[in-house]
């Protein structure tokens, strides 16, 4: 479960979020909105990235102003850009360096990030230099590096935005299949099929929030 | 099937199954008697003995020029300097110890991953820990080093491509200012990817 209660967030002059209070437990949740209107923002606070300026966010129980380092064991986040999280060189070693902090032995190591590759269809790009896949499969890459870790929420901000047609559908599908909690901030309307529950933000608010062929419908007149 | 200077080829040769330990320890013995020798006929074998090396890593010869190409000017600068003024000798002595050394570092670092050069790095470093640095971040500035050479030159090529498309391909701040505000811009989008791993924990 994620709890926004009175989120305000403000950077330098700017209110960022206006007061946002949401409760979110279903599965697949996407957030809609402008450029501007404080999705990103909002997506960020799930993991303690951004901290609220006043308010609280809290995530499986846990204060993400207190508690930011247990809920990020818990909450995997993927960026727009993959090249921006892959720190390794290489596919394998990129994927083993979320399980450093763990401790875990060589062999549970291996085992488990050959298992997250073969899973994504990375298996046979191992040992490849990470730069050397294409857009979509360092999306992937970005992706299995969250899932080597387990986490119990995902949150994705705009995971589609570089990729093309059919990396985006690679995406999606994959998308729809992972077992935990997802948070997608995405403008890919159609990423939304088969969503729980979609927010729609607008200057920092909440201006619906419902199942998805209805909050879409007030985000197309909105942006009309 | 890598051409670029300092990156892992994958490989199962006794070179790629060496410790890195074993491999960094050997570098800096074999750099060490480099120094030492003074004959150009004991650095011409040392040369072959490298080449040798280098066939028996199987990474191919392109991955083997990568190494050694960033320094061939400078090599070729030094041969005729020190011809100038030591001699066709010295020159000899002096431009094979350099290529040697610089090709010998560079067969580690093809033949190792940079995972296992990390792990070798903060066992070294562990004494930092005495000043309160921490030898894993140490060692995590070689692996974001590594992985940013092709991101800034991608972000270099991309530039330059700009700067073709606007006709200002000969400004030298046309082309310094966006690569250093995209490097800024990847450094902080780096650093929160940092943090959303939990490696600021």
């Amino acid at each position: 479960m994620i709890e926004f209660a009175d989120v305000r967030v403000r950077l330098g002059e700017r209110d960022v979020l206006r007061g946002v209070t949401a409760s979110l437990g279903e599965r697949r949740i996407g957030v809609v909105g402008a450029n501007g209107s404080g999705k990103s923002t909002l997506a960020r606070l799930i993991n303690g990235l951004a901290l609220p300026t006043s308010g609280t966010v809290t995530v499986l129980g846990l204060d993400t102003r207190r508690q930011a380092a247990k809920i990020r064991r818990e909450v995997g986040f993927l960026f727009t850009d993959p090249d921006a999280q892959i720190v390794m060189p290489t596919v394998a070693e990129d994927v083993a360096f979320s399980l450093r902090r763990h401790r875990l032995p060589r062999e549970e190591a291996d085992r488990r990030v050959a298992e997250v590759l073969g899973r994504y269809g990375l298996a046979g790009h191992a040992d490849h230099p990470a730069h050397h896949l294409s857009g979509g499969q360092k999306q992937l890459l970005a992706l299995c590096s969250v899932m080597v870790l387990e986490p119990r929420v995902i949150v994705m901000d705009e995971p589609t935005t570089l990729l093309d047609l059919r990396h985006s559908r690679q995406v999606a599908e994959l998308l729809r299949e992972l077992p935990q909690q997802v948070v997608v901030v995405t403008h890919d309307l159609p990423l939304l099929a088969g969503f729980d529950r979609v927010l729609v933000l607008d200057e920092g608010r909440v201006v619906a929030d419902g199942v998805p062929e209805e909050a879409i419908g007030h985000y197309r007149k909105l942006m009309a | 099937m890598n051409g670029r200077t300092g990156a892992y080829v994958p490989g199962a040769s006794p070179l790629h199954r060496l410790p890195a330990g074993a491999k960094l320890a050997g570098l800096a013995v074999v750099c060490t008697a480099l120094v030492l020798l003074r004959s150009p006929f004991a650095l011409g074998g040392a040369a072959v003995v490298t080449a040798g090396l280098y066939a028996l890593s199987r990474v191919g010869v392109a991955a083997a020029w990568a190494q050694v190409r960033p320094v061939r000017w400078f090599a070729v600068a030094l041969f005729a300097l020190q011809w100038v003024f030591v001699g066709v000798e010295g020159a000899a002595v002096t431009t094979l110890r350099v290529v040697v050394a610089v090709a010998l570092a560079g067969l580690v670092t093809i033949t190792t991953r940079t995972s296992e050069m990390m792990a070798v790095l903060e066992r070294l470093m562990a004494p930092a820990r005495l000043v309160g640095l921490d030898p894993f971040r140490l060692s995590l500035l070689l692996s974001l080093t590594i992985r940013t050479v092709p991101v800034l030159a991608d972000l270099a090529g991309r530039v330059r491509d700009a700067q073709r498309a606007r006709g200002v391909e000969r400004s030298l701040r046309a082309f310094a200012v966006p690569l250093v505000v995209g490097a800024l811009r990847h450094a902080d989008a780096l650093g929160e990817a940092l943090s959303a791993r939990g490696l600021d924990d």
